[in-house]
């Protein structure tokens, strides 16, 4: 059912594959709750990590999804290797290609890294993370954690608030929401939205109190402080000000919708802690469907034979 | 070709009388769990409880096992097999738990129960029940009760039915000529 022994991102899947990968994830969830949170379905494959960016959360929700699934994980550490000494990513992918991996999880500042590698290599490439463009595999946990609360995805309404401009998360999610019928509403201060996105199929909203109206489910992004030296925000109190997720301001949603956040949280700029840590947060409930959902894909990908 | 081997008469009478025998060898049922394997053991494990209840009484614990994660075929296969739900309602520690099938075949598949079984707790036995025993065997494995022993080719197929509503039962043996 899944075609491509690739995840580069939720753009080139099916709605098919989509529901196809969320099943699958269901059935891991429940391994994690077991005493023994182990199974033998990946022995004797490996799985390397190659992250051109920090992370902390997604690095290690892979190496944990890997080694439940009795695969082996191994970092290729970018800071203290051969990458300083001016080796090309080519190189470097190759040379772990060479070392037997059957897997390459992949994180870079620059959009498109993952597709090129995925052209010149055999195993498996996973986009964890390219520049502004997709982090697949967000996208797909918060589709399962809304599915596990909402049951039925199509027709929601979700609000998605914050960069959207630099996000990635933003971008895999307009792509997976809409292609699974729910109606996606952008909220963001107008330097933050990328011009003419009403083309993917998603609504534009400049004052949150507007956006977050009857909402179903709510986004908060994080404001990404590294990219925000140019000018796009007078200062972040007034960001907190106008666009920060309060609690005054959830009850304009549903009562009964959720919160999300990617992670990890700038307290007190896009979001309250009182939301954040409150009855309609689901955040935490993120981290845990991450490792559903990536020992989900990894399993999957395994099958993909060509 | 395809012969129906068992009716619908004949799967209750199997049944029955499994559950007789399975009440037999462990003196009651006090200390059971039935664990029926996805899918074709799930039906039957809930049918053979509901007969072991009404001869003994009282309830017995019956749970679901998926094998999917555990399959030594992995490797080999076109595309990766569905995982299913695995629910094990209660502790099986020093527990009799009875694995539970539709069909016993290479015996590949309650090699595979067996470990995703064990990491869920040491139970004190596992037994076999299957409603058919098509023999082939490539592993060391024997049921210890069987609804019905047929003779088969290898490439034969058994299709078994279990519908909820039992009057659509049977057993069907599809052979290639």
């Amino acid at each position: 059912m899944i075609k491509s022994k690739h995840l580069l991102g939720i753009k080139d899947l099916t709605s098919e594959e989509i529901y196809h990968i969320l099943d699958t994830a269901s059935g891991f969830r429940d391994v994690l709750h077991r005493d023994i949170k182990k199974v033998p379905p990946l022995r004797g494959k490996t799985v390397v990590s190659l992250f051109f960016e920090p992370s902390t959360r997604t690095k290690t929700s892979f190496a944990l999804a890997a080694k439940r699934l009795s695969a082996d994980f191994v970092n290729f550490s970018v800071s203290t290797s051969s990458v300083l000494k001016g080796e090309t990513i080519k190189d470097t992918a190759l040379t772990i290609q060479a070392l037997g991996a059957d897997f390459v999880v992949i994180r870079h500042p620059s959009a498109g890294v993952p597709h090129f590698l995925s052209n010149i290599l055999d195993m498996s490439v996973i986009n964890a993370g390219d520049g502004a463009n997709e982090h697949p595999t967000q996208a797909l946990l918060d589709l399962f954690t809304i599915q596990s609360r909402k049951k039925d995805i199509k027709d929601l309404t979700v609000a998605i608030i914050g960069d959207i401009a630099h996000s990635r998360v933003a971008k895999s999610n307009i792509y997976a929401l809409t292609k699974l019928g729910a109606r996606v509403r952008l909220i963001c201060p107008p330097t933050l939205m990328p011009a003419e996105i009403e083309r993917l199929g998603v609504e534009v909203f400049h004052s949150i109190d507007d956006g977050i109206k009857k909402a179903d489910v709510i986004m908060t992004l994080r404001l990404q402080l590294e990219r925000q030296s140019k000018g796009f925000l007078p200062s972040l109190e007034e960001y907190f000000k106008l666009y920060g997720l309060t609690s005054e301001r959830l009850k304009l949603a549903k009562s009964s919708a959720i919160v999300m956040h990617p992670g990890p949280m700038n307290r007190g700029v896009e979001i309250e802690s009182a939301v954040a840590d409150g009855p309609q947060s689901v955040i935490l409930e993120q981290v845990t469907n991450g490792l559903a959902v990536r020992m989900a894909v990894l399993y999957l990908l395994a099958g993909v034979r060509k | 070709m395809s012969i129906e081997i068992l009716d619908s008469k004949d799967i209750n009478r199997a049944i029955r009388r499994m559950a007789h025998e399975i009440i037999e060898k462990n003196k009651g049922m006090s200390n059971l769990c039935l664990v029926g394997i996805q899918k074709g053991g799930v039906i039957l494990a809930e049918r053979l409880a509901s007969q072991i209840e009404s001869i003994e009484g009282g309830n017995i614990q019956v749970g679901k096992l998926d094998i999917t994660l555990y399959r030594d075929d992995l490797n080999t296969k076109e595309e990766q097999p569905v995982v299913k739900r695995t629910e094990i309602p209660c502790s099986i520690d020093d527990k009799t738990v009875i694995l539970v099938d539709d069909v016993l075949f290479t015996g590949r598949s309650i090699r595979a129960a067996m470990d995703a079984l064990i990491d869920f707790g040491r139970p004190a036995y596992i037994q076999l029940a299957v409603l058919i025993d098509r023999g082939h065997r490539e592993l060391p494995i024997r049921a210890d009760y069987a609804g019905k022993n047929i003779p088969t080719s290898f490439n034969d197929l058994v299709q078994v039915n279990l519908e909820k509503e039992n009057n659509k039962d049977k057993v069907v043996l599809i052979s290639e000529q």
